[in-house]
This record gives structure tokens, sequence and C-alpha cells, in this order.
């Protein structure tokens, strides 16, 4: 097959390239360039697409003896993934960047431009899986699943991919521990071999996202309340907040029982962070929009893991979909489900698909 | 089947130029040294400085080495308005061609940013062409603040060729010295810097057959630099460090092959450009060459320039696809960490900026032959369908 190998720079990526073309495959790398504004050379751990890496995913691609480009798709990633991002913290929610990047950028925008360019496929350095499993009628189906990793696993991050941009993706690395790539890349004479992960969000390097939002919402100041309404303190833009956020609340007035509270509602309509204590953050159902399958959507009622975060634990759950939405039904009690995040399902290690989530609430058993 | 179609960007060494610098590799001597073996390296240096003058209509000792293009530009854009401005310090304000090569543009940028300097960019017609009542004007408006008039003799990706001389007969008019990035006209075209008068000129090895990393700019004498690198005072004081004399040898060499097979070597090339730009625009009638494009003529656009729009395409995809068909060349326009930015030389003359997106430069040079225009037009339609596919892909 032709495959376009996208290459952040980093070693996961630049190991997966080298595992398709061992594989046998006919492979080009890609670096995306997604800044624009691209800083020359990285500073930490954190941000991305700087002309540092470029190069670094350059000079992998030289060992390897692989063709080379940059694609810019700045404008595209500015649109689908950073102005996102910043219209659901102000509408109060808490977006995941990286999974919007997969769904619009990478598997889409990178994609669509590969196989109108006469490639069959992408692979990534992602921490996941791509099973081939019977499909009933003769023929196989793709499956996606978690990576044998499973304090590396990305398959949270994957979980808006459908069937069809499933069919071709390809993550060489889910079947291998991180250190193991590693080594692998020390092998194969990868000088960046020893190159620290990236973390956070790419857009935002030095990590101080409420910073970043200040600056491009302005602030906001408003009122920091409790859940009888008492203003308990002040905040200078209420989409800087998190449901399920304990730390840089500042609150003026400690709760009257001593107990730590944490933020339980964003109010971006009032500019009100409403603050409360940590039995309020307590949940069991979860209503996700914007549903998307990694497979055939699930009939009828059906038990799943739920992963409402990334690297997040998974919770046992009923789920049944309809249409764009999804109704999770938890079997008991969790905290820190925040509106925006994406509630990820499984059925053992398979991803069956994804949802935006868009409430939770307590629901009290009926009990006659 | 292979072509390399980016002359442009470097082309190879002439066989008399490689046998040449080969040759002084293995000879020991350092040109400053008083000895006989720095006598010999002198020698070897200076009959390469005498051959370079008589090529470029320059006298010996106005020819002063440098390690190449952006070398010669900076020092002449840098040094001319340091000495200027130290004289009267009235006069900082630069004209400038907006299609110049990057290698002044980011001076000039870098003086307006850091030393006070101004800038009136010198519009160009939709040709690529500054007019000389252009530079007049942006003369006029205050002739007493202008440090320097720099416009090139041939654009690096259009292949336009200036009237070098009428622009420095305006500026001459005001006491002006006048600037010529001559990297892409040297060896290529008839380049006599005395007739053009031109104050300075800046030429590298390796765009006419001489190795990379060694260039020339050509100073007027009397003509005031001050120089950016200090130590041995070599080069009249004005660009210290120890001379490769093997890289000059290499670069005179190849000058005088260049020159001695110049008129041949254009008319084979115009020719071969003249049919690949007739077959491109046959295969999509909306292709068309950017630029002044007459058949036959090598005078009015380099020899070996070719530069076609193809709307509906990123320059990016087609180079891609094209160099995965084994054609080797260019968007043309600078890159930002490899993303090929819409060219500032296309938006100068006009182009629209989605145009501009789907440029291709190829450029012929003295191992091209026909062979290579019909790998490249064999390979074009399949890759003008693909890449116009991947910005429809992109697009939405």
């Amino acid at each position: 097959m032709r495959v376009v190998a996208a290459m952040s720079g980093g070693v996961d990526s630049a190991v997966a390239a080298a595992r398709m073309l061992d594989a046998g495959h006919e492979v080009v790398g890609v670096h995306l360039a997604l800044s624009q504004s691209a800083a020359t050379l990285r500073e930490s751990a954190r941000g991305c697409c700087t002309i540092e890496d470029a190069g670094d995913a350059r000079r992998v691609a030289d060992v390897l003896g692989i063709p080379f480009y940059v694609w810019d798709m700045a404008a595209r990633f500015t649109r689908d993934v950073v102005d996102d991002f910043r219209a659901e913290y102000a509408a109060g929610r808490t977006p995941n960047p990286c999974l919007r990047c997969n769904e619009k950028i990478k598997f889409a925008a990178l994609l669509d431009k590969a196989l109108a360019l006469g490639f069959d496929a992408v692979a990534t350095g992602h921490y996941a899986q791509v099973v081939e499993a019977d499909d009933g009628h003769g023929g196989v189906r793709r499956e996606l699943h978690r990576a044998v990793d499973s304090a590396k696993d990305q398959s949270y991050v994957l979980g808006v991919l459908d069937a069809d941009q499933l069919a071709h993706s390809f993550f060489p690395l889910g079947d291998t521990r991180k250190p193991q790539i590693r080594e692998e890349a020390a092998e194969r004479g990868f000088y960046i071999a020893k190159k620290p992960d990236s973390h956070d969000i790419c857009f935002i390097p030095d990590g101080d996202t409420r910073g970043w939002l200040t600056r491009q919402l302005g602030a906001a100041p408003g009122d920091i309340v409790d859940t009888s309404g008492d203003v308990v303190g002040h905040h200078e833009g209420a989409f800087a907040y998190t449901v399920g956020q304990r730390r840089g609340l500042g609150l003026s007035r400690p709760a009257a029982d001593g107990e730590p509270r944490y933020v339980v509602e964003v109010r971006p309509e009032t500019n009100q962070v409403v603050v409360g204590a940590a039995e309020l953050l307590g949940v069991n159902a979860i209503t996700g929009d914007h549903a998307r399958w990694c497979g055939p959507a699930p009939e009828g009622v059906v038990r799943v893991g739920a992963q409402v975060r990334a690297h997040g634990e998974e919770h046992a759950a009923t789920a049944w979909a309809d249409g764009d939405h999804v109704e999770v039904r938890l079997d008991s009690r969790i905290r820190g489900v925040a509106p925006g995040q994406s509630v990820v399902l499984y059925d053992g290690t398979r991803v069956v698909g994804s949802a935006t989530i868009a409430a939770s609430r307590l629901e009290r058993a009926v009990v006659d | 089947m292979t072509a390399y179609l980016d002359h442009a960007a470097t082309t190879p060494m002439l066989p008399a130029a490689l046998a040449a610098m080969t040759e002084q590799l293995a000879v020991v001597g350092n040109a400053s040294s008083l000895h006989r073996t720095g006598r010999a390296a002198r020698r070897a240096v200076e009959e390469s400085r005498e051959k370079i003058a008589r090529c470029l209509g320059a006298r010996p000792s106005e020819v002063v080495f440098t390690s190449g293009g952006t070398e010669s530009d900076n020092l002449a854009v840098k040094g001319t308005f340091w000495a200027r401005r130290d004289r009267d310090p009235a006069r900082v304000r630069l004209l400038v061609g907006a299609t110049e090569h990057h290698a002044v543009l980011d001076c000039v940028d870098f003086l307006v940013a850091h030393e006070g300097a101004k800038v009136t960019w010198l519009e160009c017609t939709p040709e690529g062409v500054v007019e000389p009542a252009t530079v007049r004007a942006a003369i006029e408006s205050d002739p007493e603040s202008v440090a320097l008039v720099s416009v090139m003799w041939a654009n690096n990706e259009v292949g336009a060729v200036q009237d070098v001389r009428a622009l420095a007969e305006v500026a001459h008019e005001f006491g002006v010295p006048l600037h010529t990035d001559a990297v892409q006209a040297a060896g290529h075209l008839p380049v006599d810097f005395a007739a053009s008068g031109a104050d300075l000129m800046s030429v590298t090895a390796h765009k006419l057959g001489g190795p990379i990393g060694v260039g020339a700019l050509v100073v007027r004498r009397g003509a005031a630099l001050v120089p950016l690198t200090h130590g041995g005072g070599q080069e009249r004081q004005v660009r210290s460090g120890t001379l490769d004399t093997p890289a000059i040898v290499g670069f005179a060499a190849a000058l005088v092959e260049a020159t001695a097979s110049m008129e041949a070597e254009a008319a084979r090339l115009v020719a071969l450009r003249d049919d690949l730009i007739d077959r491109a625009m046959a295969i999509s009638p909306d292709i068309r060459p950017s630029g002044v494009w007459h058949r036959g003529d090598g005078a009015s656009r380099l020899p070996g320039n070719v530069h076609l729009l193809v709307p509906g395409c990123d320059g990016d995809s087609l180079l891609y696809l094209l160099d995965a068909a084994g054609v080797s060349c260019s968007t043309g326009s600078a890159c930002q960490a490899g993303v090929p930015q819409p060219s500032h030389v296309l938006l100068a003359m006009g182009v629209a900026e989605s145009d501009a997106r789907g440029a291709l430069r190829l450029t012929l040079g003295h191992t091209s032959t026909a062979a290579d225009v019909d790998t490249f037009v064999e390979a074009l339609p399949a890759a003008i369908e693909r890449a116009r596919r991947a910005r429809e892909a992109t697009a939405s």
C-alpha cells in the first residue's frame, strides 16, 4: 500500500513510519504545519509544530530514506480545532482538542488529501490497535481496540473515527509498550530516541489554558457562587473553569462544613461559576450528542465500559443510541464528568464509539 | 526516467570546474601567507579573480570574494547602508524591488527593525519588471534621504530580466548607488558590470556550474562599504577570512566555461524552454506562464526559466506528485519550515493569491535534455488531476 506516515518529529510517529516501511508499504512522511506562527525551537515538552520539530521529522525520514513533505493545515486547524476549542470554553464546556484534531484534521483533512493524491492510508504514532474481524458477511471489518500499553493507550482520542476513516488508518505501535518504542528508536539510529513526550495542548505551549483563554476571550469578571446563590468569590471569566475543578478557585469564604469545594456548574449565560461539595459531582447519567461510531451503531440497549476523559478509568454502564444522541447509565456514581469532554464507549478492549457530553445528572433509582 | 529541472536552485558543476577545483584541493597554501606556498595559492586566487573580472566586465580589484549570493547581498545592502549613513545621517532610505530575493528583502527588514532604516518598495509591472520611472518617482519624493537602490538583474522565480543600465542611470542622476543581485544572471546572460552602471553586483558560483559556498560581490572602485566580518583584512579589508582557494579556482573555471558557451547554450535552453511551455499549455488550457515570455527570446526572460501557474492546484501537491514521478522541480517560492508560502514575487506582479498557490518553477541548465522535458510533460496530466482532487478534498 501507499501510506502517508504523519510525522510530528516525536519518537512515536518516527517508529510508526519505520514499522510501516518494514511491513513493505511504500511510505511518504508528512509533517503537518498546524501553527500559523511556528516558533523556531521547541522550548519544553509542550507545544508542537516548531521548525525544530519539522526538522526532527525530516531527519528521521532521511534516515529511513523516504520522501518527506510538510503540509500546511494551519488554516484548517485554526478553524476546526482552535476556534472550536475557544467557542466551547466560551459556552461553558471543556473540549478535548486532540479528539477534534483526529476527527477533523488527521483523519479528515490529511486523510482526504492523501487519498486524493493517490495514497491508500494514513499511519500515525497513536497507541491503539486496529484489529481485522469477521464482519459476519464473509468479509473483514476493521475494529479499533485499546493499546497493549494501558498507560499510553490513546484509543480515547480516536473514538471519533468512523468505519470509513478506520478503513484507511494504521496504528503500528498499539502492540508495544512505550519503553520498547524508545529502545527501538535508539536501535534504528533515530537521534530523537530520547526526545521528551509532548504533553498538554499543542497550541498552548506554556500550558496556561486559563491565561490563553483570557487573552483570547477577554477578561469577564464575575461571581463564584455556592449552590444557595451566595457569592463566595470572584473570577476573571467563567469560561476558564471546568466542572470538577478544585484548585485555583481563590474562594474568599470557607464552606460552612469546612470541606473542600469544587466547581459543580459553569453558567456562561450569567457568567457565574457554581461551587459545591464533592458529593454534588457524583453523577450516573450522561447525555451525549455528536455520536460517532467506529463500526456499526449499537442496536438497542447495550452493556459497555464508559470512559469520560483521556487516561480516565473505564466505568461499567448501559448505553443506547438515538440518532445523534447517546444515553449512558453508569452502574455507580462517578465524578468529574465535564460537558464538552467525550464519553467513549468500549466493549472489552474494542472502541464502540463516542459522543460529546452534553449533560450529566444523578438519577436516583426508583424504589418500589 | 528522472528529470532534474531545478537548475536555478543549484546546477551540477561543469566538468572543467570540477577538474580545476579537485586539483587545487590537493594543494596546500593560505593565500595570505608570505612564503612560496602562500604565494602559489595567492597566484591561483588572483588568476581566478582576473578571469572572473574579465567574464563580468569588471576590474580584478572590484571582485570581492564571499561565501555566496546571500553574503554578497548582505554585504552590499548593509555595508552600503552603514557607510552612507555614517557620512550623512539623513541617508537611511532604501529603494528596493518588490520581487527581490529574501537575501535582500530580509536585510532590509533587519535594517528597518534594528538600524532605523526606511524602505520604499519599488513596484513592478505584471511582467515583473521595475521601470526607470518608478525608481525616479521613488527617489524624487525625497532625494536627500536615499542610501541605496537595489534591483535584481534577473528574478529567481519568474526569470524576468531588468534593464539594470536604465535603472542605474536614474539612480546616478541623483548621486545614489545601485546594487543588483545578478545571482541568476551571471553565466547565463551577457553581464557587463562596467556597462551596466551598477555600483555593486552579487554573484554566486553554484548557479553557473561552480561549487556551492563561494561567490563574489563586485564593488565599483570608490563605493564605500562597512565590512560585516572583521579579522585578517582580506579582500580590501571588506571581507576578512581565509580565502577558499579551491572553491575560487572552481568558480573561475565554471564562469569561463559558461561564458564561452553562453550564446549557444542560451539558444539551446530557449528552445527546450519554449517546447516545455507550449506542451504544458496544451495539456490544460488554463495553464499559463508567469511573467514575460516570447518564443525564441532569451533576453527578457532567463533562457532556462519556466514558471507555470496551474489554477486549482496547490504547488506543494504538484511538487510531491512530480517528485514521485521522478521530476525534481520547485514551487519557486520561499518556504517556512517547508511550507510553501504564496510567492511575494507573484503577488507583487498582481497574481491572485489563490493562483499563486498553484505555481511551479522548472529551470533548465547545462545537463538538461529534450528527454527531461518529455519526462515532465508525461508526468504532468496525472499530477494536475490528482492535485486538483487534493485541493478540493482539503477545501471543505
